[in-house]
C-alpha cells in the first residue's frame, strides 16, 4: 500500500498550473515556513469568473498535490463558487489523503479563499469580513515554536 | 536503477548471515530450554553466538551479553536498570544528550514521570558532545550517563572513550547506544570504559528483530520483559535463535571486513559531499572530522524534505529526511534542531547512508538526480522565490 493514492502522486509529479502569474487579480499566501508548508495561489478573474489559476508551493507531496487539484477545481468557476470549495472536496477529488495530511487540503482551501479576498480587496468589492479569518487556521496551532 | 542509500535505517541480510540462520529455522529448531539433545544443539548455537559477540565488542565475558529484540529494547533496559538501581541509593539524576534516538529520549521521559531529573546536554553546531559538558552536568545524585556512540541522522561520533573514563572515575554507570557504530567502526567496551551498550543486528546485515544489551559484570539489570529464566533471568521469552545466530555471523563478517568496507565507502561518501555541496545554498550537517563512514546529511534551502524524497524515489533513490512530514509530527527532526538549525532549514534535509554494497555508479546516479530534483522543487517554491528576489535573506 503506497503512502498516497495514484491521483495524489499524479498531481504531485505532474502538477497542473505551477508557476507565477504576473497579471493576477488576486494572490493568496498561506502557511508558514517553520511548519514546513507555504502555498501561494494566483487567480485571474474576468467578469466574476476565475479564468486562470496558478500556484507555487513549498511543502510535502500532498501540499503540492492539493495545490494542483485546488487550482484545477476553481478554474472556470465564479469567484463565489470558488469560495465554497471545501478541503473535503479537494481530498475527495484526490481519492483521499492520509489522516496526518488532511491539513494540507485545509491549507489549499485557505489559499483559494485568501486569493479571493485579495481580489475583493484590490477591486473594492464589499464582502462579509466574517467569511474570512485572517490567521493560519489550519496551521501550526497544535504547538508553539521557539 | 534502484539505489538503496538508506543503510542507517536498515540493511539487507547478508548471505553469510542468512546461511548461518537457515538451519535454525528448518532443521535445528529446538527450544534451547528443552532438555533433549536435539534442542541442546540450539542451546549450543546460542552460547556460541554469545561468545562471538562478546569477543567482537571487547567484553570480558560472554556472561555480559544479553540478547534482546533490538536496540530499542536494549536501550530501555539499560536506562531503566541504571535509573531504578540508582534510585535505591537516592540517586535520581540522569544525563543524556538532546539528539539521542527516541528509544533513549522517550525512556528518559517515562523516568521523568517517575520522579527522575534529566539533563540533556547540548550537542553544539557540529553535533559532538563535549566531555567538559558531561563533567559539568555530573552531580552527587547522578545515576547514569547515556550518550550515543554515533548519531543516526547526521553520523557524528561522540568522544565515548573519554566520557567513559570520566564516568568510571566518578563511579557513575555509563551507557551508550551504539546501534549506528557497531560493525562500522571499532568498538571495544573494555578499552572504551563502557558499562552498558546497545546494538541492533539489522544495521549490519543481520535480520530485524534481534539486538544485544552488553552489561558489564556488576551492573544490576531490571527486567523489561518478565518470563522464563532465559538470558540469566534478565530477559524472558524463548530466544530468537535464528536471529541471534545471524547477528553473530553478520557482526563477525562486518568486523573482519571493516577496514576494506570503510576504504570502499569513504570515497563514495566524500564524492557525495563534494558534489552535492556544489548545489547553491546547501549545508552539510554535523562535523566531518568525527563521522561514521557512510552517512551524509545535508540541507537544501527553500525546499521540503518529503517532496524531495518522493521525487528521489521516482528516480530510484531510497533516502530519508528529517522533515516534519516524514517524522510524522509537526516539528522537523529533533537532531537537526539540536544543532541549532532553524525549522525552515531543517525541513529541507536529506540523509543518504551508504553501505559496502553500494557502488560508485550508484553514487553517480544520486549526484545526477539530487541537483535536478532540488532545482525542480525550488522552482515551484514561494520561499525560494522570496530568497532569490531578495525579499528574504538566505540563511545558508
Amino acid at each position: 500500500m503506497a503512502l498516497y493514492s495514484e491521483k495524489v502522486m499524479d498531481h504531485f509529479q505532474n502538477p497542473r498550473n505551477v508557476g507565477k502569474m504576473d497579471d493576477a487579480s488576486g494572490i493568496g499566501v498561506v502557511g508558514n515556513a517553520k511548519c514546513g508548508d507555504i502555498m501561494k495561489m494566483y487567480i485571474k478573474v474576468e467578469n466574476g469568473i476565475i479564468v486562470d489559476a496558478k500556484f507555487n508551493t513549498f511543502g510535502c507531496g500532498s501540499a503540492i498535490a492539493t495545490s494542483s487539484m485546488a487550482t484545477e477545481m476553481i478554474k472556470g468557476k465564479s469567484v463565489e463558487e470558488a469560495l465554497t470549495l471545501s478541503n473535503k472536496a479537494v481530498v475527495e477529488a484526490l481519492d483521499g489523503l492520509p489522516v496526518h495530511k488532511i491539513h494540507c487540503s485545509v491549507l489549499a482551501e485557505e489559499a483559494v479563499r485568501a486569493a479571493v479576498k485579495d481580489y475583493y480587496d484590490k477591486n473594492g468589492i464589499a464582502y462579509d469580513k466574517e467569511q474570512f479569518c485572517d490567521h493560519d487556521c489550519a496551521h501550526c496551532h497544535e504547538h508553539d515554536h521557539e | 536503477m534502484m539505489v538503496y542509500a538508506d543503510n542507517a535505517a536498515t540493511t539487507c541480510v547478508s548471505k553469510t548471515a542468512l546461511d548461518a540462520m537457515l538451519p535454525y529455522l528448518t532443521t535445528c529448531y529446538g527450544n534451547p530450554s528443552s532438555l533433549y539433545s536435539f534442542a541442546q544443539e540450539a542451546k549450543e548455537a546460542l552460547e556460541e553466538a554469545r561468545e562471538t559477540v562478546a569477543k567482537l565488542i571487547g567484553a570480558a565475558s560472554a556472561r555480559e551479553i544479553y540478547f534482546t529484540s533490538g536496540g530499542s529494547e536494549a536501550d530501555n533496559q539499560a536506562i531503566c536498570s541504571a535509573a531504578w538501581s540508582g534510585a535505591k541509593k537516592g540517586k535520581k539524576h540522569l544525563i543524556s544528550t538532546k539528539f539521542e534516538h527516541h528509544a533513549v529520549l522517550h525512556t528518559l521521559d517515562k523516568l521523568k514521570k517517575e520522579g527522575f531529573e534529566v539533563t540533556l546536554l547540548d550537542v553544539h553546531e557540529d553535533g559532538v558532545v563535549r566531555v567538559e559538558d558531561v563533567a559539568a552536568a555530573i552531580r552527587e545524585d547522578t545515576a547514569l550517563v547515556t550518550v550515543m556512540f554515533a548519531n543516526n541522522e547526521i553520523g557524528t561520533v561522540q568522544p565515548i572513550r573519554e566520557i567513559g573514563a570520566l564516568c568510571r572515575e566518578k563511579g557513575i554507570p555509563f551507557h551508550t547506544d551504539a546501534v549506528q557504530a557497531i560493525g562500522h567502526m571499532p568498538v571495544h567496551v573494555q578499552e572504551m570504559n563502557i558499562d552498558m551498550l546497545s546494538l541492533s543486528g539489522h544495521k549490519f546485515h543481520a535480520p530485524k528483530g534481534v539486538g544485544v544489551l552488553y552489561a558489564r559484570r556488576g551492573m544490576l539489570l531490571s527486567n523489561i520483559i518478565e518470563g522464563g529464566a532465559q538470558e540469566r533471568g534478565k530477559r524472558g521469552g524463548t530466544e530468537n535463535i535464528p536471529g541471534i545466530v545471524a547477528l553473530a555471523a553478520a557482526l563477525k563478517e562486518s568486523v573482519e571486513h571493516m577496514e576494506e568496507n570503510t576504504a570502499k565507502i569513504i570515497p563514495m561518501r566524500d564524492k557525495l559531499f563534494a558534489e552535492l555541496s556544489k548545489i547553491p545554498h546547501s549545508k552539510i550537517n554535523g562535523s566531518l572530522e568525527h563521522h561514521v563512514p557512510g552517512t551524509v546529511n545535508m540541507c537544501f534551502e527553500g525546499i521540503e524534505g518529503e517532496s524531495l524524497l518522493l521525487l528521489l524515489d521516482a528516480h530510484g533513490v531510497c533516502a530519508s529526511s528529517g522533515s516534519a512530514c516524514t517524522s510524522g509530527s509537526l516539528d522537523p527532526s529533533h537532531v537537526l534542531l539540536a544543532l541549532g538549525l532553524p525549522h525552515e532549514i531543517a525541513h529541507g534535509s536529506l540523509r543518504l547512508s551508504l553501505g559496502e554494497y553500494n557502488t560508485m555508479e550508484e553514487v553517480d546516479h544520486i549526484i545526477e538526480v539530487v541537483p535536478k530534483v532540488v532545482s525542480y522543487l525550488r522552482n515551484m517554491s514561494p520561499i525560494w522565490e522570496d530568497l532569490e528576489t531578495g525579499k528574504k535573506p538566505h540563511l545558508i
